[in-house]
């Protein structure tokens, strides 16, 4: 397969901050805001919030959406998607899921 | 009026006419991409869409509402197969194609005028992985994903 070292660098560096992956969430937890909405959930400036975007966008991880005058930002899950084919699938994933049940399990006994 | 959404994007190396033969007429290639899933229609504004299991089961029906190769497709999408999803009546497909350098932007947008929307969380769980296997197979030659739940256990 023929790698495609800068895509990959700029989706890993887009998620290796709490703020964009917030910004993921909020989209998850409902898609298709504007930057006004998503601001109101993010404890920092509007210019922020528009960098962290554009971050985001620029991995094709927000895929903006022009409704008349408004920008729409949707949550691309198609990125995760390989990233999930290419580090996760492969690397047999019923034991790291017994693992990721048992770390679960362990932290609710401790709270 | 409250609506469901979803917006996929992706970027794959080929240009538009093989992506739009490989999403519409080349019923074989498709099977490839879409886990033994094709489609059938005319792919002309009008004329009748279906989506088809591998054992003969029409899955979604409905009708191709707009049709311009090798750039811009609208389906009127309604699920056939299950009564809750059928019930949701009918949603809008819209994909589009977009030179972009040496590849092609393929934008899906799945769109139905209600929330929440059991038909847009069903197709939505789906698409991503459509998807990568078509950019896969175009890019390489190759699928990802041979089934579409790899690991069953997980869901």
């Amino acid at each position: 397969m023929t790698e495609r070292t800068p895509d990959t660098d700029l989706l890993f560096k887009a998620l290796a901050d709490p703020s964009r992956r917030k910004l993921l969430d909020l989209l998850h937890a409902h898609d298709g805001r504007t930057l006004n909405q998503l601001c109101e959930h993010m404890d920092m400036t509007r210019q922020g919030v528009t960098q962290h975007l554009a971050v985001l966008e620029a991995a094709n991880l927000v895929a903006p959406v022009w409704r008349g005058r408004e920008k729409l930002h949707f949550l691309n899950p198609v990125p995760l998607q390989e990233i999930y084919e290419r580090w996760i699938a492969k690397f047999e994933k019923p034991r790291l899921k017994a693992l990721s049940n048992l770390k679960k399990r362990l932290e609710k006994s401790n709270g | 009026m409250a609506r469901s959404t979803f917006v996929y994007v992706t970027y794959i190396r080929t240009t538009p006419e093989k992506l739009w033969s490989a999403l519409t007429d080349d019923v074989e290639f498709m099977k490839q991409y879409w886990f033994g899933v094709h489609c059938e229609s005319q792919w002309t504004a009008g004329s009748s869409w279906k989506m088809v299991s591998e054992s003969g089961q029409i899955l979604d029906a409905g009708e191709i509402a707009e049709a311009v190769p090798p750039r811009r497709l609208v389906i009127r999408w309604q699920h056939q197969n299950k009564p809750e999803l059928k019930a949701e009546g009918e949603s809008r497909c819209t994909i589009e194609l977009e030179p972009f350098g040496t590849a092609t932007k393929l934008c899906i947008t799945h769109t139905i005028e209600r929330e929440p929307s059991k038909l847009i969380e069903a197709v939505s769980g789906g698409w991503p992985k459509i998807i990568s296997n078509l950019k896969s197979l175009l890019e390489t030659g190759s699928t990802v994903l041979e089934d579409p739940y790899p690991t069953a256990a997980e869901r």
